[in-house]
Order: structure tokens, then C-alpha cells, then sequence
């Protein structure tokens, strides 16, 4: 299985793939929790799986089929009203880059939130 | 009928006195509306009490009453809700910051059907954040506490739907079990709580914790109680695919079937060291009384449920860490502004996530991550396969299978809070139904010599609902009533709104 010890840069690593900021106090704090309850799952290694199939759904259920039929879904202002910011009829966000990396062709019309 | 026995009637009694017009619907939700302010400040199991929104609901009952419409079978009845299912119009907070101010544009399944059966929604309850915690200590805006004794836990994650169906400041409540987070509360705090079966009841509006595990669940005073309440909420759904097609049973006609003859397993390990000695002792009374009822009892193995603990925390927090990425701060909730989206995302996260959810976004993310993912989540769902099977077996020897519910009573606010592993373990015997997928149902048992409530936890096999509510009903009629909680008035919160 996965390696006993989890260094610092493996919570970087999993904090920057989960989109989660932590200071640099919280990472230490995290990385042992992490590390102590990775080590006791450990204890999965030591059972024979071989031959055994996967479960996600205790019945095997495949994916159901419905019909194609258009019916009515969230109206659009009622969705818009929980947004953080809105513009023309859209959920507003930042831009993904604020800098366009060096040689790239100039973004164009993207909104840009007022939030 | 007096007003002081209103919230002594159990759902059906209630439900039926409002359909013969001996009390309207409006009087009843006065009547634990005024409850709820005047006893909830000291437990805090609400975290909003919508009381415009349950009038006008009562009100539309006794109209239709007066107009001589047929009622449906909760029509007038004051039901609240675990915090994590989405009501339209009414806050949902998933005892998140990252969702604080958050009204949802539409209801969750099981609650549009509560709706259509005529229930009236007092409000929402608390919870560990996005249902992740054995305690209610994870909640954002403060712990719900036990109405047996306010120092301590009501259990969690449903503690506040516990809590408010002991303290009756609702006639039922709705909670959702991925590792036993109704169950294990429903034994803190003396009520039944029932975890169907995966599938057989709609997903769609719980917010999702772990896709693979995640049920909604009835927590109420009797068997009898949780057993209207699921026939309500049960049965497959267009909108969530993971439904069994399967009908739902009469649950209240299995209420009073005599289980003479009925082969229970009791699984010895968990009776043994690692339980507190008063939750054994009540629970072997339990199997007694079973075995007086006629159940012929014996004990049986489990070998490789004591891995549950390990392949749900994988399995829950992988799922989880999928499931959370939709809460980055651009479509509702918490927005904290970064210099550009991905650092909206970091930033909004960081300050909207409490301490419990980051931890286990970082295990799942982990868990999946390149190059684990075979070494983890799917080991983990292989040793699931094992798990289901080990249950498959004993039920081939006996109908249902018994365990505790918990291996303590409550135990105090703070004391198991410096250890993530020591608060997972509360949950070790309510995890193999989990990771199994079969039904299982907490019915309170006796109590601790300090008065604290203790529970039976029966399982029966996939789509057996019926028969745990069968056993549970014989069960409780054959045993005594749990005491009612001493509960303190405390001057009218503000905040209860």
C-alpha cells in the first residue's frame, strides 16, 4: 500500500488537488492527523482480496434507463438568486487567469465578476 | 384533550385526531412551536425554526379538513429536518459556513413527499458539518446537546433531529446515516432511528456526503412512528438512479406481527473489552427480552466486519472529496475573492471548511490521487465485497442479527475531540450495516446508571425493512417506555427564527 510516512510535500501536493489553502502552522497539524489515520487503514493490506470483485452498489444495479422526455427544470431566476454575483443572466466568476501566460492569444469578452 | 398531551400523541394518533377535527393542525404547530422556544435554547437542536412557513402549512390543513378533502397520513403533523436536505425557501446550512445564507430553489425528494402527506415543516436541525462527525461537534454554529444531560453529546451526525425528537420539539424528524449518523444518536438519546437499506430511499436533495453510503432516515418515538414515516419517504425516483425499483412494504401492517419463531444472531464480539459495561448489560437484557418474545437466538460471526472502520473512512472521504469540490464559491454560497478563480476556490474553501470536512477532503483526495487509487479505494471496496458477504451468510442462518448500537453511552461535549480516531470509533459497530448496504434500526433498551439512554441495533438484509420494523414494535411494546428528558425552560432566544 501507500508509503507509512506522509512528508510535508504529499499534504502540499493533496491540499493543491483538493483547492484547499492552509497557513503554514495548520499543514504540520494535518499531515500528522492525515499520517496516523492512513497508517490504521493500513491494516486493509492485510486482507486477501484476491478474486474478489469491487462493491460500489450492494444490488447490481446498472444504470437505469427513462424515457427522453423534456420536462421542467429550475427556473433560471430562481437559481441565479443564491449566485454570489450574476451578470447577464449567468453566474459571474473571476477570471481562471488574471495574467495571460506569455504568448497566448488575448482572452476577449470574458465576463469579469463584480464580486 | 389537554393541550400538555399533544406532544405525548405518537404520529398516527395525531395525524388521525387531526383528521377526525378533535385538534387542527394550527393548534398543534402552536403548540411545538411554542416548545421549541421555550426549550430549545438550552439543547440548540434547530438551527432555523420556520414558524410563518409551518402555520401557513397547518393552516391549508384545517382548510382542506373543512372542506371535507381527503388528508394524507401526516397531514397536520410537525416534522423537522436534518439540516442537510434541501427545502425550498428555507435555509439549508449543512451546519457549514460555506452555506451559511444558502436558501435552496427546490425541495429534496423526501421532502415533497413528506409535503404531499400533508406534514408540517417546523424547521431544520443540527448536525456535524455535511454530516461528518459522531457528535454534533462539528456543527459551525455550535453543539446540539442531549436532553438527558446537556453536558453531553446527542451523538451525531443527526444529533439535533436525536435530540429534538427525545426533547419532543417535533413529533418526528427526518436525520441521513452514512456510518451511522442516525442510529447512533437515535441510542444517545433514547428514540428509534432507522437506516434503510441503500436505495430505498431518494437521495435527491440530501446534499451529498458519501454517494455510495448516504440514506435519509426516520428518527421518532416508536418503531410504529418510523414506520409511517418511511412508507412516506420510500420508493424509487426518476431523480436519483441509485433507487432500488423495488415498492415500498407496508411498514406500519409489520408493526404487530408476533416474531415468535424468528431467528436472531448476536454478534459476542461486540459485547466484549471494548464496550462499556452498562451497554452490555442492557443490551443482554435486550436479547433476553427478545428471546422471551419467542425469537430463538444464537451467537454468530462476523469475520471481517472489524474492517468496516477502515474501508468506510476510505471509501466515505474519497467519495466526499469528489462530492465537496462542487463548494468553491461560484455558483452559491461562501464567496471569498482570490486573485483569479482557482484562488477564489483556495480561499473560499479554506475559510468556509471546518476542521473535521478538511480533514477527511484531504484523506479522500489522497485515497484517489494517482497512484493510490488501486492501493486504496479500490482495495477498500473489494474488502467491502467481503463485508457483504459475511452478512449474506449469516442471514442464511438467522432473520435479523443484533448488536449495541453504540459501545458507550453519551459521553461529554469536549471529551473526544482531540483525537480524529477516537471520535471514528463510536461509530464501530453502526459501520458494517453501512458498508454493507443493509438495513439496520436503533430501538432504545434501558439506560446507564446515570440515566443516560442505551441502544439495541437490529439489521436485517437487503430490502427487509419491514421485518426490522416488525421486530423493533414487538420489541419496544414488550419493554418499558423510555422516561421523558428533564427538560429546563430557558428564556426565549432571539436567534430562534
Amino acid at each position: 500500500m501507500a508509503a507509512a510516512k506522509i512528508t510535508l510535500d504529499d499534504v502540499r501536493h493533496v491540499a493543491r488537488l483538493a483547492a484547499l489553502d492552509f497557513s503554514d502552522d495548520e499543514l504540520p497539524r494535518f499531515g500528522d492527523q492525515l499520517g496516523a489515520i492512513v497508517a490504521h487503514i493500513a491494516e486493509l493490506d492485510t486482507v486477501d482480496t484476491r478474486g474478489v470483485e469491487p462493491t460500489s452498489h450492494p444490488l447490481d444495479v446498472s444504470a437505469p434507463l427513462r424515457q427522453d422526455l423534456v420536462v421542467p427544470s429550475l427556473r433560471r431566476a430562481e437559481v441565479l438568486t443564491v449566485a454570489p454575483a450574476q451578470a447577464r443572466g449567468g453566474f459571474a466568476v473571476p477570471k481562471v487567469l488574471e495574467v495571460a501566460p506569455p504568448g497566448a492569444p488575448e482572452d476577449s469578452g470574458t465576463t469579469s465578476g463584480t464580486s | 384533550m389537554t393541550a400538555t398531551d399533544l406532544h405525548e400523541l405518537s404520529l398516527g394518533a395525531l395525524a388521525s385526531a387531526i383528521q377526525r377535527g378533535e385538534i387542527s393542525a394550527v393548534e398543534t404547530a402552536r403548540h411545538y412551536l411554542d416548545r421549541i422556544g421555550r426549550h430549545d435554547a438550552a439543547i440548540h437542536a434547530y438551527l432555523h425554526v420556520d414558524a410563518e412557513g409551518a402555520l401557513a402549512e397547518a393552516a391549508m390543513v384545517d382548510r382542506a379538513r373543512a372542506r371535507g378533502e381527503a388528508l394524507g397520513p401526516l397531514a397536520g403533523v410537525p416534522i423537522a429536518l436534518k439540516d442537510n436536505l434541501c427545502t425550498r425557501g428555507v435555509p439549508t446550512t449543512c451546519a457549514s459556513r460555506i452555506l451559511e445564507g444558502y436558501v435552496p430553489p427546490y425541495d429534496a425528494t423526501v421532502v415533497q413527499r413528506l409535503r404531499d402527506a400533508g406534514a408540517v415543516i417546523l424547521g431544520k436541525l443540527n448536525l456535524d458539518e455535511f454530516a461528518m462527525g459522531s457528535s454534533n461537534e462539528n456543527s459551525a454554529f455550535g453543539p446540539a446537546r442531549n436532553p438527558y444531560a446537556l453536558d453531553r453529546t446527542p451523538g451525531g451526525s443527526s444529533g439535533g433531529a436525536a435530540a429534538a425528537t427525545a426533547a419532543r420539539l417535533a413529533a418526528g424528524t427526518l436525520g441521513s446515516d452514512t456510518g451511522g449518523s442516525v442510529r447512533q444518536p437515535g441510542a444517545y438519546c433514547g428514540v428509534t432511528a432507522l437506516k434503510p437499506g441503500y436505495g430505498r430511499v431518494s437521495r435527491h436533495g440530501l446534499i451529498a456526503f458519501a454517494s455510495s453510503l448516504d440514506q435519509v432516515g426516520p428518527i421518532a418515538r416508536s418503531a410504529r412512528d418510523a414506520a409511517r414515516l418511511l412508507r412516506v419517504i420510500a420508493g424509487a425516483d426518476v431523480r436519483d438512479a441509485t433507487c432500488v425499483d423495488h415498492p415500498a412494504d407496508d411498514y406500519e401492517a409489520a408493526c404487530g406481527r408476533d416474531v415468535r419463531g424468528l431467528r436472531v444472531g448476536v454478534v459476542r464480539d461486540t459485547l466484549g473489552a471494548g464496550t462499556a459495561p452498562a451497554v452490555s448489560a442492557a443490551v443482554e437484557a435486550g436479547i433476553a427480552r427478545l428471546a422471551g418474545l419467542g425469537c430463538q437466538v444464537h451467537d454468530i460471526e462476523l469475520p471481517h466486519a472489524r474492517y468496516s472502520l477502515s474501508v468506510y473512512y476510505v471509501v466515505a472521504s474519497a467519495e466526499a472529496s469528489s462530492n465537496l469540490a462542487r463548494f468553491d464559491g461560484m455558483r452559491y454560497g461562501l464567496r471569498v475573492r482570490g486573485d483569479d478563480m482557482r484562488d477564489t476556490y483556495r480561499k473560499t474553501r479554506a475559510a468556509g471548511f471546518g476542521a473535521e470536512v478538511k480533514r477527511r477532503v484531504m484523506l479522500g483526495t489522497y485515497a484517489l490521487s494517482a497512484g493510490y487509487y488501486d492501493a486504496f479505494y479500490l482495495k477498500a471496496q473489494k474488502v467491502r465485497t467481503l463485508i457483504r458477504q459475511d452478512y449474506a451468510r449469516a442471514f442464511e442462518r438467522c432473520d435479523a442479527i443484533v448488536t449495541p448500537t453504540a459501545p458507550t453511552p453519551a459521553f461529554r461535549l469536549g471529551e473526544k475531540t482531540h483525537d480524529p480516531l477516537v471520535m471514528y470509533m463510536q461509530d464501530i459497530f453502526t459501520l458494517p450495516p453501512s458498508v454493507a448496504g443493509v438495513p439496520a434500526i436503533s430501538t432504545p433498551c434501558g439506560v446507564s446508571p446515570d440515566g443516560l439512554p442505551i441502544g439495541l441495533q437490529i439489521v436485517a438484509p437487503f430490502l427487509h425493512e419491514a421485518r426490522l420494523l416488525q421486530i423493533a414494535d414487538a420489541f419496544e411494546r414488550a419493554g418499558e417506555v423510555m422516561p421523558l428528558p428533564p427538560l429546563t425552560e430557558v428564556a426565549h432566544r432571539s436567534g430562534a427564527s
